[in-house]
């Protein structure tokens, strides 16, 4: 791990807030000459010149994973089907489309107006926050770290990046790569442990974006809270995947099974157990093996497109898990590689430490309901969680799910797919999170819609008419013109 | 704060005899289980809850006008516009856009969810938390009810015990106007609300000082709790030398000693060169006696002091810099006359803390570039305001600075469009609301996708054994969102 002092690392963000101030953001650019409040086109463009250049930048090197040495060092590993489709792809994908949409994002927004502001410009501006931190985590270093910032530098922030120290591969190549592509006057990665993260959330940011733990979570917001800063935090849980006896076991399996074991299971957003009937496990476990053998082959340990745990810390904590219930696929490991079969248990209780705790890892427990009714109560005495998934042919089932509970996203008969719309806020509720991003969001997240209402300093004469002593007459005049409802106003 | 009780309240703690129970707890348990049970999610179910509000505020006007009087001496025409007009007007847009809002969001799909539906669901976090301010009790108390009664959720409101009459009226009227099983009042001072924080809601909305505002965020924290925190600061108030000054002093005299000063929005100190200082001085004092008279101490239209705290602390600022307008105070009214000082330091504690009174202090600046450095060395601030007939000006302030919102050539009357979102930045606050604003600020809004429960083979490109062709492949279709063919 590159041990840079932290004295040292904040420096380039300390000279990026100098920065700031002088026009690596908004503000630069000249005074709009338009009679009606609006910028003109030119300053507009030279704000998004800006602005793109950051983000054009960062297209080639995203070009730079999966690192070439991938060993038990490199972190973590992943087969390049995965990489490119949940890495690399959607991270291109987002610079793209900010790219695309960059100039109408930051147009002013144009609102209607009542009466009262009838000759008034009224819109809203988006405008960056200032300085802005994002917290990395590991399991998908490369998306979750550079997919917030496109959505900081869209929104004409300047960035201090945290990668995951776990990572260590991706976290070099940010650190030391990715810096070069960016203007890093307004731009700095910042490196460390715990902490060191600690220290670094005593200063002050205008935004701080996290994805991690609740557990860090929380410490991410009383950090905030502190600086009166406004967070997103991308959280975790136990997603639970219902599964209906109305299903065809193969399809489910299969969809199952790809998402669960996706990225070795570390995947936040992953189907964490599954709530079904014995009847319906019964159907499951010999297509989920089905499934599991046509992906990984009967030795699931040569095969490349199964990846490996992150760290011996975790491997542990899988090995454990294990212990739970009982192994019904799978069940072996190797820690020298660390390696984890993709496995099922049955028979767990609700107590042990397997449905306790978020998994993140390739383990699928199976726990048993007896009724639609009783899978519902049991999600729902538990915390919101960040996806939550719902199989069924019947409809109406997949429905009620949905309709009966809360999380961050939701998917009928399906796993995650629906990360890869970013038409799609992604973001947790609850202990799950607070916030959301991607595409448009992302750029939203993190801009400040201020309220803008700009009066000619003329006609004083219309506007005395509120001004004491007040009177009956006055007041009747004032509301008309203040009204929402019914607005007569399409004579103006 | 103690022994305020009606229905809907919860019991003041201290007045129990001390069994270990916590009746808050209590009451915030009853209302999850009516959450739970799916009581307030039915659109007829809120709909029937902002009807309620609306009778409320109609057929108790005159009892909250009074109330408001009592409290502020506000006169009823500024009860009316700012206060209870206001609420009504956000309770009849909010019945009117109810379904609208409430309507699941299609959103565009790529390739590989073509043959599934892609929508935004917007869910109620749950029980929310609303602590409302003093200053405009029925306004920034029941707007944001608004909100959080549409979004479908069930609501503790903690109203300000310092606007005592208002807060009695809350406590217990208006709980005859909801249903009870999923909205209650709870009474308090700073140590009651410091308790009720302790609890977990899923959401709080809350507006009051930065200084209490970190109190409760890292409350909210501990709960992994959204929060919406309305808070205040300096607002500036730019004028430039390229005005017509009694214009300009309308204006801001309105917006300074609207309540009294006692307006989170309101111009807090002026920034101007001394040649335009002295221009606007004389159209100053002659816009507040056109408002209130030759002795403003009788005028009906302006009001009073909230408390002997705040009547002390602005007496105290009217030491600071020179007295150019008013000055005169009677502490037995908590009168304080609408005051202009010059002269003023940027030490001095009236440059150094939101006034929140009819104090307007003067600030000299040589030049544009002077004023925007001096606004933008301090926090952002909740509002900022610049006069000038130029509208190059006006627009270099709004480019230059940042603050919660932005009036050019006038006050806060953006505070009436409901299509304008109404929140701080950076110390003035984080969130927003007013209109629709208001419903998704306590709305989830949950990313749905529902697949086809069949047409696995099309599925079988993404699923390893993987290969050169299926990557290609998939990363086409994940990129074919934007595909205008489809």
């Amino acid at each position: 791990m590159l041990a840079v002092p932290l004295q040292h690392r904040l420096c380039p963000s300390h000279q990026a807030v100098r920065a700031f101030g002088h026009g690596c953001a908004p503000g630069t650019g000249g005074a709009p000459e338009h009679c009606e409040h609006s910028p003109t086109t030119e300053w507009m463009n030279e704000r998004a010149n800006k602005r793109r250049a950051c983000l054009e930048e960062a297209v080639p090197a995203t070009g730079l994973w999966p690192p070439a040495n991938a060993g038990p060092l490199a972190s973590p590993p992943q087969s390049a089907f995965e990489s490119e489709v949940s890495e690399i792809s959607i991270t291109q994908s987002e610079i793209n489309l900010a790219l695309r949409h960059l100039r109408a994002w930051m147009k002013d927004e144009k609102v209607p107006k009542n009466l009262a502001t009838q000759l008034d410009s009224a819109f809203i501006r988006k405008e960056p926050f200032g300085l802005v931190l994002v917290i990395a985590p590991w399991n998908y270093p490369v998306n979750l770290t550079l997919v917030p910032l496109v959505g900081a530098l869209a929104a004409g922030n300047c960035v201090v990046l945290k990668p995951s120290e776990f990572s260590r591969s991706t976290e070099k190549v940010l650190a030391e790569v990715l810096p070069r592509y960016l203007d890093q006057s307004c731009f700095a990665v910042v490196l460390g442990g715990p902490q060191e993260t600690g220290q670094l959330l005593e200063h002050k940011f205008d935004y701080i974006f996290f994805t991690g733990s609740p557990r860090v979570g929380r410490i991410v917001m009383s950090a905030a809270a502190k600086h009166l800063t406004p967070v997103t935090l991308e959280l975790g849980g136990k997603n639970p995947c219902y599964v209906d006896d109305d299903c065809d076991p193969q399809t489910v399996a299969n969809r199952l099974a790809w998402f669960r074991y996706f990225n070795t299971g570390q995947t936040c957003v992953a189907p964490d157990y599954v709530l079904c009937s014995p009847d319906t496990q019964e159907r499951l476990l010999p297509a989920l093996q089905s499934a599991i053998t046509r992906f990984y082959g009967e030795d699931p340990r040569s095969s490349p497109n199964l990846g490996r745990i992150i760290s011996d810390k975790h491997f542990q904590r899988l090995r454990g898990l294990l212990g739970c219930g009982r192994v019904a696929i799978g069940g072996q490991s190797d820690e020298s590689e660390r390696y984890i079969a993709p496995t099922v248990l049955v028979d767990v209780e609700e107590t042990e430490p397997v449905m306790q705790e978020e998994i993140f890892g390739p383990i699928l427990p199976i726990v048993n309901v007896r009724s639609l009714d009783e899978a519902i109560d049991f999600i729902n005495r538990r915390e919101k969680p960040l996806a939550l998934y719902a199989f069924s042919n019947n409809k109406q089932v997949v429905k009620r799910v949905l309709a009966q509970t809360s999380s961050g996203s939701f998917c009928g008969n399906d796993g995650f797919m629906h990360l890869t719309l970013d038409s799609l806020p992604f973001g947790g509720v609850g202990a799950s999170g607070m916030g959301s991003y991607h595409g448009k969001f992302s750029f939203d997240t993190f801009s400040h819609h201020r309220a803008c209402l700009l009066r000619c300093p003329g006609m004083e004469k219309i506007y005395s008419i509120r001004y004491p002593p007040y009177s009956p007459r006055k007041l009747r005049v004032l509301l008309m013109a203040m009204e929402t409802r019914g607005c007569s106003c399409t004579l103006l």
